[in-house]
Order: structure tokens, then sequence, then C-alpha cells
């Protein structure tokens, strides 16, 4: 079973996120950046998976030269090795052409991976579309948003929870699926998996070394186009009290002058 | 003037508010034409027409329901071919976004995800507006290919009626085999709580850590005020309380009229999920908590003692 894990390097939600003026897009390269939160469950559910039968993790990411660090951290986690697509033309790309170079990407991978795994959305777009278009594009039935994942030889089977259910859903191998933060917890890196990392092989391929033309990515291809952005002011801090046995009396008294009662 | 597809949300017949928002929406844009999908139609066509459906698309093929995803984004896409809408707008959701990204791609098209507001731009298009990196901008944006295809947040516009007669056409369908390798072989229903959904719901109230899993003075509260209820990541990680009811930045995101956070210290985990909400409050016993940085109004105090008053003093309001 070799899996690949696709992952993004995102700017650190903690810090001050913010857009580069000249092209309104995401500024990746002013602000600390790191490994999605939600890719770690991905990545590690192939741990998981590969650790209880044979194969490798491969784990993949389309972004600029920090972006290594984001598969670093796989690869200390345990991942076998790491393929960064680095090629400026691909800045400003919506999910669209995300998508296809990652999809190139993993078509020019050997072995070919009998499974896809994603993190559910990355936490800067928050889009959560990239997974079901990569699924598209690679012809593999997508199961997402999985808390629960079982492999079998041929199928998969996942555990959905949605608002007004649970599902079991099974699609067959290879397959995509992306992975909720309830699947699992995240294994921190040993100081073995850090130092062993370092021998770990990682690929760099350009556009061209996937075959596609520039005019299919970068911020010109995008088929959608941000015309403004602002900050919002900060919000002020109200009142606030404290309980002296009228707390409660107090808070209810504010619900009423605002007319939530 | 052009159509505007709604993908109709619905359960078993009963249109949810979502839909009653998004047509709103689509008269700016043009005429909406609803696509309402499964059982339930003839319950379901009545609020479509107080609301302004010109047209209706109803399809009741089994193949729509009993596989993801693909098969409603195939529907979509026959219909943005047959129909040229001026825009699709779908509600925003898990599933729906996927939905929407399949058929952008289908139809050649740029998808805005999570938008608060559509307004008709220049020219023919749209221009939408959406919140990004946990409320800290608001970005406005447009679709330069294809048809637009928009999922909006609910909660995004004040559903105004508009008595149409709808014209109707029933769409015989079948999904194509690619559409069929994803099944749903099991389905478990959650019990119903009888309280509003998280995301469309006026108000919610949420335990965090504080609550020590006891949910009930948080329940008693919302149940006062007809909230929904909801709960911090580490609630939902200590089995207090299910993942659907999970706000913050890998749960859901809210924008209500009213935020109550009680035993819910405010990291940035949870901020992100709700700190566009209109108005907020706290209670929490720690007076350095960050989520008192956000409030309206906060009390510092135990919420076991303050929530029950809090009730007691609503209660009385009311009646």
């Amino acid at each position: 079973m070799n899996i690949v894990v696709c992952v993004k390097y995102v700017p650190d939600a903690q810090a001050d996120r913010t857009f580069v003026e000249s092209d309104k897009t995401t500024d990746r390269v002013g602000v600390d950046g790191l490994l999605s939160e939600l890719d770690e469950y991905a990545i590690e559910e192939a741990l998981l998976v590969t650790e209880a039968g044979e194969g490798e993790v491969t784990v993949l990411t389309a972004g600029p030269e920090q972006a290594a660090d984001a598969l670093k951290k796989a690869l200390q986690m345990g991942a076998d090795k790491a393929v960064h697509i680095l090629d400026d033309q691909i800045h400003g790309s919506d999910a669209f052409g995300t998508s296809l170079v990652l999809a190139k990407a993993i078509e020019k991978l050997d072995p070919k991976p009998d499974l896809v795994l994603t993190g559910m959305s990355s936490t800067d777009g928050v889009m959560g579309v990239v997974p079901t278009l990569l699924a598209e594009r690679l012809g593999l039935p997508a199961v997402t948003y999985a808390s629960e994942l079982t492999v079998g030889d041929v199928t998969v089977t996942v555990r959905r929870d949605n608002d007004a259910a649970s599902q079991t859903i099974e699609a067959s191998l290879p397959a995509l699926v992306s992975v909720t933060d309830q699947i699992n917890t995240p294994r921190y890196p040993s100081f073995k998996g850090i130092m062993a990392a370092k021998k770990k092989p990682v690929d760099t391929w350009s556009l061209a070394d996937l075959g596609i033309d520039p005019g299919e990515v970068g911020l010109d291809a995008a088929w959608t186009k941000v015309e403004s952005y602002a900050a919002r002011p900060p919000r002020e801090k109200g009142q606030v009290v404290t309980d002296e046995g009228d707390g409660g009396e107090k808070l209810a008294a504010f619900l009423a002058e605002r007319k939530f009662v | 003037m052009a159509e505007v597809l709604v993908l109709v949300d619905h359960a078993g017949g009963t249109v949810r508010k979502t839909t009653t928002e998004l047509l709103t929406l689509a008269r700016r844009l043009g005429e909406p034409s609803a696509v309402f999908i499964g059982d339930g139609y003839e319950e379901a066509k009545a609020t479509l027409a107080a609301y302004g459906a010109q047209k209706i698309y109803r399809s009741e093929s089994a193949d729509l329901v009993d596989y993801l995803v693909v098969p409603q984004a195939e529907l979509l896409a026959r219909l943005v071919g047959q129909a040229s809408p001026a825009a699709v707008l779908i509600t925003s959701s898990a599933e729906n976004r996927e939905v929407a990204a399949r058929l952008a791609v289908k139809t050649n098209s740029g998808l805005i995800t999570d938008a608060v507001d559509v307004q008709s731009g220049d020219g023919s298009g749209v221009t939408t507006t959406q919140t990004v990196f946990a409320g800290a901008y608001t970005v406005t944006a447009t679709v330069t290919a294809g048809t637009p295809i928009v999922t909006v947040k609910p909660n995004s516009a004040t559903p105004e009626q508009a008595e149409t007669q709808p014209v109707e056409e029933v769409v015989e369908f079948t999904a194509s085999d690619a559409a069929k390798t994803v099944r749903i072989t099991a389905t478990a229903p959650r019990e119903k709580t009888g309280r509003p959904e998280l995301t469309e719901a006026a108000i919610v109230v949420s335990g965090g850590r504080g609550t020590a899993g006891d949910f009930s003075k948080v329940e008693d509260f919302a149940d006062a005020l007809g909230a929904a209820v909801g709960a911090s990541r580490a609630a939902v990680d200590a089995g207090w309380y299910p993942h659907s009811s999970q706000v913050g930045q890998t749960g859901k995101q809210v924008s209500p009229q009213l935020y109550v956070a009680c035993g819910i210290s405010g990291a940035i985990q949870h901020r992100a999920g709700m700190q566009t909400s209109k108005t907020i409050v706290a209670v929490n016993k720690d007076e350095e908590a960050p989520i008192f940085e956000l409030v309206d109004f906060g009390v510092v105090g135990d919420l076991f003692a303050v929530l029950p008053q809090a009730t007691a003093a609503v209660e009385a309001k009311k009646g």
C-alpha cells in the first residue's frame, strides 16, 4: 500500500496573516509559515496504515521555497520521501490550478500510489475543494471528511459524521480520502525521527518537469479575482463585570437591552 | 432576464431558511430558478413560490440520493448548459462546496466559496464579499471565467418574500458510472435536539472546558433564548459534545446575531469560528481569558452560578 499525502505550507494562524499589496495574493513569504495543522492528521493516518502493513509514504506539496519546512516536518514524523513542486509561475493559482499541479505530480510518482490522503481543507483558504478536484482530475473516487478509515485489500471504508447523521461510506481502491481532525492524534517527531529525516530524499520538480504549460496555472490563469481587501476593525472590548451574586441578572439585563430577550 | 440557479436545501421537503436567503440574493442577479432534489416536493413548492422562485427544476432520481456529490454536480452541469444562468448559488456546507467545485470544473467556471454577500457586478458579473483569515479581513472578488458558482454562508441575507407562480420542469436524470463509485452503505441518524441548526441559528450558546463535561446549564440557557448549542474543540475532544457542534477553525464557522461563550478561554482556534458574530458575550472564571478581548459584555464568574441565574432572569422577562 503506497500512499501519497498532499500537504500545504500555510501562514501561521497565530501570526498576522495578510495580503501582498502588489497582486492581492496571500502573503506566504513575509509571514511565518508552517505545515497546515489539518495535514498532520493525514500524515499520521498514512503512517498508521503503512505501519500496519507494507508500503511507503510520500509527502507532496506545491509551494514557495519555504514550503520545504512543511515537507521536513512530515519526514520527521515518519514519511519516507518528499516531493516539492517549486516554480514561481505557480504563484497566485486558484484551487483549479493547484489541483492540476498536484495531479500531474501524483501521475508522475513511481510506484503509483494506491491511496491519496489529504487534510479536509487548508487552514488559510479554507475552501476544502482541492481534495475533490484532485480526485476528479485523477479519476479516483473521493471519500472526504473521514473521521475513521479502514483500508482493505480492494476497498476503503470510512465513517463520516455529518450534522444529521453518521454515514458509513465505501469506495474501491485506488481512492482519495480526506481526513478530519477527529481521526487520530498526530505524533510528535521523535529525536530519532528528526535525525532520520535529514537523510530522506526530497525531489524538486518544476512545471516543465510536470509537462504543464505555465499559461494553465498562476495568477493570470485563475478563474476568480480578488478585487479588494480590507482589514476589519478590531473589536472593541465592551463591559466586563465580576459576578458578585448578580452576574446572571446583569447578563440577562444586557441581553434584554440589546433586544435578544 | 437570465436565470439564477439555486440549489434547494431541505429535509424531506421542509425548505431550510438558507434557501430562502439564497432566493432573495438570486433576485438581485436575475430570475431565481430553484433546483429541487429528492422527496417532499409538494411541501417545498409553497415555500419556494413564497420566496420568489420563478422556475423549479425537480428530480426524484435515486442516483441523486444514494451517491455523494458527483451526481448532483452532473445534474447542475446539465442545467447550466441548458439554461445559461447568470450564476449558481448553493448554501455553503462541506458537501455542497464539493458539489460546487465539481460543477465548476465541469462547466469551466470560477468558484467562490463562503460568500457573505453577493451583488450584481459590472456588466453581467457578480461581486462577492467574504471574510477571511478568521475574520481579520474582508475581501471582494469576482469570477473571471464561465458561470459564477458561489457558495453562500447561512445568515448572509434577510429572506424577503415575493409570491410567484413558478413554472415547473421535471428533469429525468441518471448519473454516469463515474459518479457511482462512492457508496453510502449505512446511515445512523442523530437524535434531533429540537434546537436550531448551528450555522443557521440567530443565537448560539457554546460550552468549553469550563463545563467540566456538564453542559446542562449551557443547554438550559440556550433553550431559554431559543438558541443552538455549540462546543469548543476541547469539549469535543473530551467527548462531551459531538464534532458536528464544534465551533472553531477545524469545526464550524458561525456568524450569528449573538454568541455566548461559556467556560471557553478564547484561543485562536475557537475565535476563528465565531469572531464575526454581531454581539459576543462570555462567562469565564478567568478574568485574563482572551475571550474577554472580544466581548460586548462579559461576566467573570462560575458558569454554574451565572448561567442558571441568567436563565431564570431571561425566563422571567419572557413571562
